[in-house]
């Protein structure tokens, strides 16, 4: 009853949050514009995107995606042999044990006209999927901790993963295994299936299960003279050999079994293997009831994903649906950080403590954002330089296991972000060439926006906008400042410059205003004038260093030697990191 | 002969056809190349956020191309232009390539500053030669306008880059008159493409490419030759936008180099990705002669 009352229990609580997540993908949505469209819009629209593909020809791709991509998880192979045969053997032997084993009395009893766990083949074959289990572990263990694959992070939800699956099948070992050493599950078997009472024939069969089934008996010790096995096997032949294969035949429980005997006795005394009955039994249900909250939803969700992406496009699929599979997508993501490995600028993270560069960690926090939870501002900002950081190679959504698309969702996402305001200085390098490619397809205002907030946000940060009609200070605001450009050997040579102008005659930028200096604010020799000066704030705020389009046409003429690009380039830099300092420490002050 | 390809972000996400085209070029030179797949981005994008993430992205490729002791060949000039910078500053610099290969490190990888990179045209003007290339050619352009642009960050900074003369360059319109094609003299032939500023400053990266192509259409050219993958797609995609958004009403298509000396070779249109420009090439075909 208490069995049967947590199993419904485990049961609903799975299917709530099943239908809980289901509804989260049809609920909320990342991109501006999905936002508008109503949740039975999307509802409707997914069965209708359901429905007419799998009437269309389109079923085929499906059907190869199933076979190839998740049946045999070809996406997985084309990345990484051992990580293939990790994936393999976890998914295909659990599969087969919750199929065989757990599921046993409805399918394999159906199946197999004399199914009973302890005979083989099933007896084998439930030790070999369990093997095939903790091997796949293994791997995942020893690429997680001891070969510790490039920028593979392990989170909390791995481990979670790791650990659960862990419980379940080595809880099962061991409950075949101190079951097999048992003396009292031994003799409840015998009063309740061997219809024995003759003390000579329970004798024989006593020492026949010890010799040869490993049972420890407090009575019974071998060795056992020939003659009284050959009457036990006798016995056993005709009461138990109908239900029990050799137990060798468990190999792994066997072998536990043999481990554990010397301890067999105290072990039956306390009845460990009731107690691993309830261990065993109730980590399979944490396992199932929290399964849609855990990584190992994407059992589901990966499928879903795969198949989606197969078959849908933006541009010809219902915006609706792209919506949906974008959520879905969060669902879908095992945090197996190949995007991370492969990603073109994931190594900047060992120059730029930002996790979120890291492909495969942008995920939770984007969850938590489109979900609606509470970022801080610093976990915004980080996430928008983390999402930033990122030269749209498509080589994430290329290698992602299980076909997301990650580009697409890192773009949405930066935009999603700047509605929120806080500036991104990134934005003002090549990083954005990919979102001025994209400018046609946003709406102009959401366009420029957060380009005009990077450059205001420098602004801010420097006195000299704020108070334009303060006499400058003929001391250099800040004597650091000249020492500081001296990254690379070119940065300090505007020391040299004598002020000809050559650099601002030969620019293309300035030569594209009618009034450079009213847009441009400094021009290139102004600004090498103002870092001899050590007019910090004044070099800071020209928009000169962000127009500036590095075509070093001033470097090439400069008749002086001034490396001008190359300090511009340097000036950047130092802007970006005395922007955020800044930042950082008024964020501080805030919170 | 033989290079580690360092295709960069760029090409295999937006102008797969040069990098499709280059490698079918390169095999009929005999020109061998190898992939790297650990590469990562050349730095390009980050020089203007923060020095040491440029230094260290672009390091990890010198190193990675190091240990299979191979010189890189680029496709892109903004690679090559970063790459080549990053490696004579590490060359330079013994205090930062020590600080740079304690993180390498970790990856078990080094940079010793052994190696070189050479952008492609560089590769088959200095390393396979006009002449031979010459004999590989089985078609010729008759009539065929150019103008070849030579890209900003190949030609400078001129003592590091060490591509030509930054002044009067000519090994690519040398390389365009392998095909029989006139390379034009054009005024703003060495002047910025407009790509740095796209999603910066738009207005003035539209300004500087239309300035480039009507200076291009003004000497007479039927097309622009290039060889990065932000120039094509600045004179390709963007001159695609600019045609339909600006009014403006005459193009003049880009045409990637290996694509045009690619069709002379005979090699097949589609594996030179022809169709994949975004501004018609159809034209160009009826400039070819029969005879090599």
């Amino acid at each position: 009853m208490f069995i049967a009352i947590a199993i419904y229990v485990a049961l609903a609580l799975f299917g709530a949050s099943l239908l809980y997540k289901i509804f989260n993908w049809l609920r909320h949505s990342i991109t501006i514009e999905a936002g508008a469209i109503s949740t039975s819009r999307r509802v409707w629209a997914a069965l209708k995107g359901i429905i007419f593909t799998l009437l269309s020809i389109k079923i085929f791709i499906l059907l190869k995606v199933c076979i190839l991509d998740v049946l045999l998880n070809a996406r997985i192979l084309r990345e990484d042999f051992f990580r293939w045969l990790m994936h393999i053997c976890i998914y295909v032997g659990f599969l087969l044990l919750i199929l065989m084993h757990a599921l046993g009395q409805y399918i394999s009893a159906s199946i197999f006209e004399n199914y009973y766990s302890t005979v083989n083949p099933f007896l084998f074959l439930r030790n070999l999927f369990g093997v095939m289990v903790l091997f796949g572990i293994a791997i995942a263990v020893c690429r997680r901790f001891i070969v510790k694959v490039p920028r593979l992070r392990t989170q909390a939800m791995d481990l979670y993963a790791i650990i659960i699956v862990v419980v379940i099948i080595i809880s099962g070992f061991f409950l075949e295994g101190t079951k097999m050493v048992s003396y009292s599950s031994y003799t409840e078997m015998v009063e309740n299936y061997s219809a024995l009472s003759d003390p000579q024939k329970l004798s024989d069969l006593e020492a026949y299960w010890v010799q040869e089934f490993g049972v420890v008996s407090p009575k019974a010790k071998g060795p056992f003279d020939e003659r009284r096995l050959e009457q036990g096997r006798e016995v056993h032949r005709v009461s138990c050999a109908e239900c029990h294969s050799k137990a060798q035949w468990a190999f792994t429980s066997f072998g536990l079994a043999k481990i554990i005997s010397p301890f067999a006795l105290v072990l039956n005394r306390v009845n460990i293997h009731g107690v691993l009955w309830y261990v065993h039994f109730f980590a399979c249900l944490i396992g199932l009831a929290y399964l849609p909250f855990s990584k190992m939803f994407h059992i589901f969700a990966s499928p879903l994903s795969l198949f989606a992406n197969a078959v849908m496009e933006r541009g010809k699929s219902d915006p609706a649906n792209i919506a949906t599979r974008q959520m879905m997508e969060l669902d879908a993501c095992t945090h197996c950080g190949t995007c991370s490995l492969r990603c073109s600028v994931a190594v900047a993270l060992e120059e730029v403590p930002n996790i979120t560069i890291l492909p495969a960690e942008k995920m939770a926090p984007i969850k938590m954002l489109v979900l609606g939870k509470d970022l801080t501002e610093q976990e915004l900002k980080e996430l928008q330089e983390g999402v930033y950081f990122c030269t749209n190679c498509y080589r994430c959504t290329v290698v992602c296991p299980v076909g997301i698309n990650l580009q697409e969702l890192w773009f949405n996402v930066r935009e999603l972000l700047f509605q929120k305001g806080l500036p991104e200085l990134s934005m003002l390098s090549p990083l954005s060439f990919y979102r001025g490619l994209m400018k046609e397809e946003m709406v102009q205002s959401d366009y420029e926006k957060p380009l005009m907030r990077a450059r205001e946000a420098i602004a801010e940060k420097c006195n000299v906008v704020k108070d334009q009609d303060n006499v400058l200070p003929l001391i250099p605001a800040d004597k650091t400042f000249k020492s500081r450009l001296n990254l690379s050997a070119q940065a300090s040579t505007f020391t040299v410059c004598f002020g000809c102008q050559t650099c601002t005659n030969a620019c293309p930028v300035v030569a594209h205003y009618d009034n450079p200096q009213e847009v441009l604010g400094l021009l290139p020799h102004q600004i090498m004038h103002a870092c001899a000066l050590g007019l910090r704030d004044l070099a800071f705020v020209s928009n000169m260093l962000w127009d500036c389009i590095t075509c070093y046409q001033c470097q090439e003429q400069c008749p002086q030697g001034v490396c001008v690009t190359d300090v511009l380039y340097e000036l950047k830099n130092f802007v970006v990191e005395y922007v955020g300092e800044k930042t950082v420490r008024s964020l501080g002050k805030n919170q | 002969m033989k290079f580690a390809l360092f295709v960069g972000c760029t090409i295999p996400a937006r102008v797969i056809q040069y990098e499709s085209a280059s490698r079918a070029v390169l095999e009929k030179l005999d020109v061998r190349v190898v992939d790297i797949r650990e590469f990562n981005c050349c730095g390009y994008p980050l020089r203007n956020i923060n020095f040491k993430v440029f230094i260290l992205l672009a390091a990890r490729n010198l190193a990675l191309a190091e240990k299979k002791q191979l010189n890189i060949m680029t496709l892109c000039q903004c690679c090559f232009g970063t790459l080549k910078k990053a490696n004579h500053i590490l060359k330079e610099n013994g205090a930062l390539r020590k600080e740079v290969n304690s993180i390498l490190e970790r990856e078990d990888l080094k940079y010793e500053g052994g190696i070189e990179v050479q952008h492609f045209l560089q590769v088959l003007y200095h390393e396979v030669g006009v002449e031979s290339i010459q004999e590989k050619t089985e078609r010729r352009y008759e009539g065929l306008k150019i103008a070849s642009h030579y890209g900003c960050h190949a030609l400078r900074p001129s003592q590091i880059m060490q591509f030509d003369d930054p002044v009067t360059p000519s090994i690519f319109d040398q390389l365009v008159g392998v095909t029989g094609a006139e390379s034009v003299l054009w005024s703003r032939r060495l002047e910025c493409c407009g790509a740095p500023v796209r999603g910066i400053n738009d207005e003035l990266s539209v300004d500087l490419t239309k300035r480039k192509l009507e200076s291009g259409r003004q000497s007479g050219a039927d097309y622009l030759c290039i060889a990065c993958p932000y120039c094509h797609i600045q004179f390709d995609t963007v001159q695609k936008m600019m045609l339909s958004k600006d009014g403006m009403n005459h193009s003049l298509p880009s045409i990637i180099y290996p694509q045009l000396l690619g069709l002379c070779m005979g090699i097949d249109e589609e594996i030179l990705g022809l169709d994949m420009n975004k501004i018609s090439l159809n034209l160009i075909k009826d400039f070819l002669s029969s005879q090599g």
